[in-house]
């Protein structure tokens, strides 16, 4: 279990990083505040993730060293979350694939076994309804928009749909799990996923990309070129001054 | 441009909040509960285009508003409110 609790904290964590280098730098006023709460709103999920995370794995590490000082190869977030921001285009598109996953996996760990992984999927489930929202807004106004508009979430689609995959890759240990209900299967979640998602892209005049081949590597560890600078930035703090607070 | 009325308890009226921009209905919405409503300040939010504010800006404020400045009992003054009435 406590690979799957770490899968969802760095995910959660990875994502409210990179969405808050947005943070001052938004297209308008608003809409920086509306992406920087959705960047909070993932820094809170993953802090509830790793105070669970630090009860199963028990060792003495904190909420802090989970998030702030492991290497690389020990983060074992999708590929998607890292990938960097570009447009807004591709910036809201991730928004929205992220947000589609984890509305449908919040709605499945609402239900499980664990009374602290049901609290979090009670508590984070109304947060990312509004992600999805929020996402599917912006998604209809670029493919209802101009030429301009509509050319670049095309782009954004074939830039990161190779990693949409990876969300669904699994920890070692998850069919187990799944028998005891403590957590949805994650090649069920995928179908879904996949069926709400085409079905959107038909109602919004999007086009799915052909090719189906899916980056590896997600959950295990292995991570894009992007994902070492994330964390030069994230751990900068913790590495240069060890156990500062403030 | 959208003015923002945020009702902060049920039963409240719509309070003037501020202005912001946005290019729907539909996202003047959630721009508004991202901007006035992220500290708990609201249970409902209306928007509606500042274009159909209707303004006093401009009038003769003298005409307009000085003749209620000697009509104080015009003031509910003399009433007891009950201790059980609350937001009055």
């Amino acid at each position: 279990m406590k690979h799957y609790i770490l899968k969802l904290a760095d995910d959660s964590l990875i994502m409210g990083q990179r969405l808050a280098e947005w943070c001052g730098k938004g297209p308008y006023l608003e809409e920086d505040i509306a992406l920087t709460n959705i960047a909070l709103d993932q820094l809170g999920q993953a802090n509830n993730w790793y105070h669970l995370a630090t009860k199963f794995f028990a060792d003495g590490r904190t909420v802090d060293d989970f998030a702030m000082l492991r290497v690389e190869k020990e983060y074992l977030n999708a590929q998607l979350v890292e990938i960097p921001n570009e447009d807004y285009a591709q910036t809201i598109l991730k928004v929205y694939f992220f947000a589609v996953y984890q509305k449908l996996l919040y709605e499945n760990l609402i239900n499980s076994a664990d009374e602290d992984v049901k609290a979090i999927a009670i508590k984070s489930l109304k947060e990312v309804k509004y992600h999805k929202t929020h996402a599917e807004t912006w998604i209809k106004v670029f493919a209802g928009g101009t030429e301009e508009s509509k050319t670049r979430l095309q782009n954004a689609v074939e830039n990161v749909w190779e990693f949409t995959g990876g969300l669904f890759d699994e920890v070692e240990d998850e069919k187990d799990l799944v028998e005891l209900n403590l957590i949805p299967d994650s090649k069920k979640l995928y179908e879904d996923w996949k069926q709400k998602i085409s079905e959107d892209f038909e109602k919004f005049g999007l086009q799915l990309p052909e090719n189906n081949w899916m980056q590896k590597g997600s959950r295990k560890g292995i991570h894009t070129e992007y994902f070492g600078y994330i964390l030069t930035d994230l751990q900068y703090m913790q590495r240069t001054y060890p156990d500062c607070t403030w | 441009m959208w003015e923002v009325f945020i009702q902060t308890k049920p039963g409240l009226s719509h309070k003037h909040a501020g202005t912001i921009q946005a290019a729907t209905a539909e996202m003047a919405l959630q721009n508004a509960r991202d901007v006035y409503t992220r500290r708990k300040e609201g249970t409902s939010i209306w928007v509606i285009p500042a274009k159909y504010v209707v303004t006093s800006e401009g009038m003769d404020k003298e005409a307009f508003f000085d003749p209620a400045d000697d009509k104080l009992y015009r003031h509910p003054t003399f009433y007891q409110i009950p201790n059980d009435v609350k937001n009055m």
